[in-house]
């Protein structure tokens, strides 16, 4: 019988994942001065799992690299040697290397040879596994002879193994064949029936083999019971082999221990050269781009999650019955039961969709968990203390969302470590501690995840941004714009006040990219500082991708939708309070500063421009850069819809984000804030008029 | 005017090389589709605008949850725009594209018929203008003395997409 | 219907050796460490136990020591999966009141030979 092994083959991925998460933070937790046992334990089984579960679905190269990690922490959790910081860093090397490996794997591509041979050799040389040497070969396997007699007393405990003599003694038959096996027993030692208990073995057992087998298989039977049992291998053609069982064991014991020398006296000298190479591989790694795990597209989902789904669609079920019960013998007077059912089919939906929601949900601590390790990483880079706070770890978001805010995140929390603490020097002159605090915090806020990264560094450099800023053009060099206004700028395109460009965080990517990352996913960020103390990011994001909560505007005789988020305010203005710049452009003062207008039915190309009505609908939203008034027809109902894609069948649309179905079956636009942001004139009138059908 | 999905109109058993197509009236002419890329038939039905699409373009509807466009084929080819009566059909066309499967409806006066017909018997359109609109002309068959123009439908479709990046670009 | 109780922490193995034990023909009971393998022997009779040697909670030796403790475990066959290295594990297993060993990594074939070579 044949088993196909490779479908085991994701799980054994997906827990050599997590099984080397669970290494690295053991060994990032790891206090050297009090090493526990258990952690060393943990960390071990992990490494150990791993390793058994390549060897056995054909993993070959993953299996023979995590062997030598397992060698060195089973001789650590044995007591043979103590956990140091160089070992700590080999093992967090190692665990990156079986990443990379472990994903090349499971890609169906051969891992590269180079990283695993290279950390190989540190482990060698610290195990001195070189020098080991092999195992005498027991010399006296051949079968040149007529057979073997087996002489076999057990001892009394024998059968408290769970070990039956018969059983060997039918598969030493199975291998030399029925008619080559002779067996005698010898009872002298059983008892008398009152001192005979059946728990032991009295029984002895002469056993010949008329065949010419190597020694080699026969012990392989009574390889279980060689120390229960008193075994002799007697070579039939001689008999002087009696005392060849016992010499074996001598050679052995007596090879092991010179190899525990051996190992002991190596260790001291290779210790130092081991330290050496450790940091120049490390120094070597972080050159090295990190490499991106395959994003998987199984989730693993509690219970209780999906017993609360089939309860709710128990309950729609039942709703959906009684509705049409209804349906099929209805009169006006049962109206009034018609629209309880409704409204209970309204509460059944609305749960149900809040528990589908639940279940691509997930605890933050996933995206936080690579955070540790980045910043003590990026610590020893930048020669800076660090502390790393996680706080909210279990607050819950979308499983796709929590994946695209991962890479933003990280950006922060570099940004922070390099430009916002201040090198040590610099703190302890400010008289703060040396070691900095980065903190990564999640709650929920109002139907929407808030997640700050915060730092108690030097703060925004208020002068230097607005320096930079006037320098690009980017803000007239009059001005006086508040500190917040002045924190905004380091979301316009293209700033960076790095002096030079840090390898970090400063080529290209700047928080421009962050933001425009946030909003994508329907989010915003904005950040609060103050001079000294500190820098706090505060990203927003919406619980889920596929669902808005939107408000519906009226733009001639169609129905659009604005983001809830992007809005700032609605109201109400009159025509006069438009200030036209140029034809087609018009400002409105809005408190103490000017913000574009655009018309909606204009920029669409759904109206003529219409100079009549003096009232006009104004909803104000945040853009890019700065505030936008949008001038609407009227403002109808908020409600959360589903978004659905305008360019699977279409094509991406400007000012257009995507489409929802409304409850009168009919499709509406949502609005894309950003992109309507270009389309301040409007393009050329389309000259047709869309007809409607009778 | 009742939906008709597109399995109930293909006939069983016809030859390799023949194809079946559905055929319909567009301004006096048949036209006709591989029945393959016609996934149902319904009737007009006011779709929501698209802001700066072409006019041939009406706009999206809701098909069973997923957004749609609405293409008007006279639009698109050219010809005189019609009014819309109880006639007037709205075929589904889906087809494969690299980025996955892709679905459009057009807007026709009438559907006509189905009819098998051998690729032997289209011949190849002759050599038109420059009209960018003969690139989805598949060929040119004659049924029963009357002329049917058969139609690319995979050429129909990118064809209009590729027109409308053109005209994002020079906006 | 022979039935063997597998216990390793490792899921993809739990996973590997119930399919093949099942395919032919054995009742199988997974366990994902000895303190749940422990619990699940007390409530049933296997024919056979199957552990793996490292698992946390309860590791495979104080599995086979505290299974022997138990009433109709007393000879039962216990096999110990473990890795070739391990020359005191095996040492501590066969103290412990452990059969035997099969070595890791085992493919199904060898699981399954080592298994009638036990039950017969």
């Amino acid at each position: 019988m044949s088993v196909d092994l490779s479908q085991f083959h994701q799980i054994f991925f997906e827990e050599s994942f997590e099984g080397l998460d669970v290494m690295e933070s053991e060994l990032l937790e790891m206090d050297l001065d009090d090493v526990n046992e258990e952690t060393v334990n943990t960390i071990f089984r992990a490494a150990h799992s791993i390793k058994g579960g390549a060897g056995t679905f054909g993993f070959m190269p993953i299996s023979e690299f995590t062997h030598v990690v397992e060698t060195l922490l089973d001789e650590i959790r044995s007591g043979q040697r103590t956990m140091k910081a160089n070992y700590i860093d080999l093992f967090l090397q190692s665990v990156d290397c079986l990443r990379g490996m472990l994903s090349d794997m499971q890609g169906g591509n051969e891992p590269e040879a180079e990283r695993p041979a290279q950390l190989r050799k540190e482990f060698e040389v610290i195990l001195n596994m070189a020098s080991a040497p092999t195992e005498g070969e027991d010399p006296s396997t051949a079968g040149d002879g007529q057979g073997w007699l087996i002489k076999m007393s057990p001892h009394r405990d024998l059968l408290l193994t769970g070990n039956e003599p018969f059983r060997m003694f039918r598969e030493l038959r199975d291998i030399v064949g029925d008619d080559c096996l002779e067996v005698t027993s010898y009872c002298d030692d059983v008892p008398d029936f009152s001192s005979l208990t059946p728990e032991e073995c009295f029984l002895k057992w002469d056993l010949k083999v008329t065949k010419s087998v190597p020694l080699e298989d026969i012990k392989a039977v009574f390889e279980w019971v060689e120390d229960e049992c008193d075994l002799e291998y007697l070579s039939l053609d001689s008999t002087s082999d009696a005392e060849l069982s016992d010499a074996d064991n001598h050679i052995e014991d007596a090879s092991s221990a010179a190899s525990a020398e051996a190992v002991a006296e190596a260790e001291q000298t290779s210790v130092e050269a081991t330290e050496i190479k450790a940091t120049e591989v490390k120094a070597e790694k972080s050159a090295k781009p990190v490499k991106k795990q395959a994003e998987s597209s199984s989730i693993r989902v509690s219970i209780d999650k999906v017993d609360s789904l089939i309860n709710m669609v128990g309950e729609l079920v039942i709703t959906q019955s009684m509705l049409g019960e209804l349906g099929s013998n209805f009169d006006l007077g049962r109206l009034a039961k018609l629209q309880e059912g409704l409204s209970q089919l309204e509460q059944n939906t609305r749960e149900l969709q809040e528990s589908v929601m639940k279940i691509r949900m997930m605890p933050i601590s996933f995206a936080f968990s690579r955070f540790p390790r980045l910043v003590r990483d990026l610590g020893n880079q930048l020669d800076k203390k660090v502390n790393l706070v996680t706080l909210g770890e279990q607050t819950e978001l979308d499983k796709t969302v929590m994946e695209k805010i991962s890479d933003p995140l990280v950006h922060l929390v570099r940004n922070s470590m390099d430009h916002g603490l201040e090198t040590t020097p610099e703190r302890i002159a400010a008289g703060k501690k040396e070691e900095g605090t980065i903190t990564l915090n999640a709650y929920h806020q109002g139907g929407n995840i808030v997640i700050e990264v915060a730092d108690d560094g030097a703060g925004l450099n208020e002068e230097k941004i607005l320096q930079k800023a006037v320098e690009k053009k980017l803000v007239p060099e009059k001005n006086n714009l508040s500190p917040e206004e002045i924190h905004q700028l380091v979301f316009l395109p293209g700033f960076s006040t790095a002096d030079a460009v840090s390898d970090i965080s400063g080529r290209g990517v700047g928080m421009d990219v962050v933001r425009k990352n946030i909003q994508a996913l329907n989010g915003t960020i904005e950040v609060r500082s103050q001079r000294h103390k500190g820098s706090t990011f505060i990203i927003r994001l919406p619980l889920t991708l596929a669902i808005l909560d939107g408000q519906l505007v009226q733009v001639c005789n169609e129905t659009y939708i604005f983001p809830l988020v992007s809005i700032v305010e609605s109201i109400q203005i009159s025509r006069s309070s438009l200030n036209r710049v140029t034809a087609g452009q018009y400002v409105m003062q809005l408190r103490n500063e000017y913000i574009p207008i655009v018309c909606l039915d204009q920029v669409f190309g759904l109206r003529e421009a219409d100079d009549s009505s003096e009232n006009l609908m104004l909803v104000v939203v945040e853009g890019d850069t700065e505030k936008i008034g949008i001038v609407v027809d009227d403002l109808l109902g908020q409600q959360q819809v589903v978004i659905k894609s305008l360019e699977q069948n279409y094509k991406k649309v400007s000012g257009i984000s995507g489409a929802t179905i409304l409850g009168d079956g009919t499709v509406a636009l949502i609005i894309d804030i950003s992109s309507i942001d270009k389309k301040l004139v409007p393009v050329k009138n389309n000259s047709h008029r869309p007809e409607r059908a009778a | 005017m009742a939906e008709v999905a597109a399995e109930s109109l293909v006939v069983e058993g016809h030859l390799a090389d023949e194809q079946q197509y559905l055929t319909f009236i567009m301004s006096g002419e048949e036209y006709g589709v591989d029945i393959l890329a016609v996934q149902e038939i319904r009737g007009w039905e006011a779709p929501t605008l698209i802001p700066n699409s072409p006019s041939f373009i009406r706009g999206v509807i809701n098909l069973r949850g997923t957004i749609v466009p609405i293409m008007d084929l006279r639009l698109r080819f050219g010809l005189s725009e019609a009014g819309y009566t109880a006639t007037t059909v709205v075929i589904i066309l889906k087809f494969d594209s690299d980025t996955g499967e892709r679905v459009l409806g057009i807007v026709v006066d009438a559907v006509s018929d189905v009819y098998t017909i051998a690729d032997t018997e289209a011949r190849k359109p002759p050599e038109l203008t420059e009209d960018e609109n003969s690139d989805f002309i598949k060929g040119l068959v004659n049924v029963s003395e009357k002329m049917v123009i058969l139609l690319d439908v995979e050429q129909l479709l990118d064809l209009h997409l590729q027109v409308l990046s053109e005209q994002v670009i020079t906006d | 219907m022979v039935s063997i109780l597998a216990v390793d922490d490792s899921a993809s193995m739990r996973q590997m050796v119930s399919f093949t034990l099942k395919g032919a023909g054995y009742d199988v009971k997974e366990a994902s460490d000895g303190v749940e393998a422990l619990e699940i022997a007390k409530g049933n009779t296997f024919d056979l136990v199957l552990t793996d040697v490292n698992m946390p909670n309860m590791n495979g030796i104080e599995l086979v020591k505290n299974l022997r403790q138990e009433e109709g475990y007393k000879f039962i066959p216990m096999l110990m999966l473990t890795t070739e290295s391990a020359g005191d594990m095996k040492m501590q297993g066969k103290q412990a009141g452990a059969t035997g060993w099969i070595v890791k990594p085992f493919n199904p074939d060898q699981l399954l030979s080592t298994i009638k070579r036990v039950l017969g």
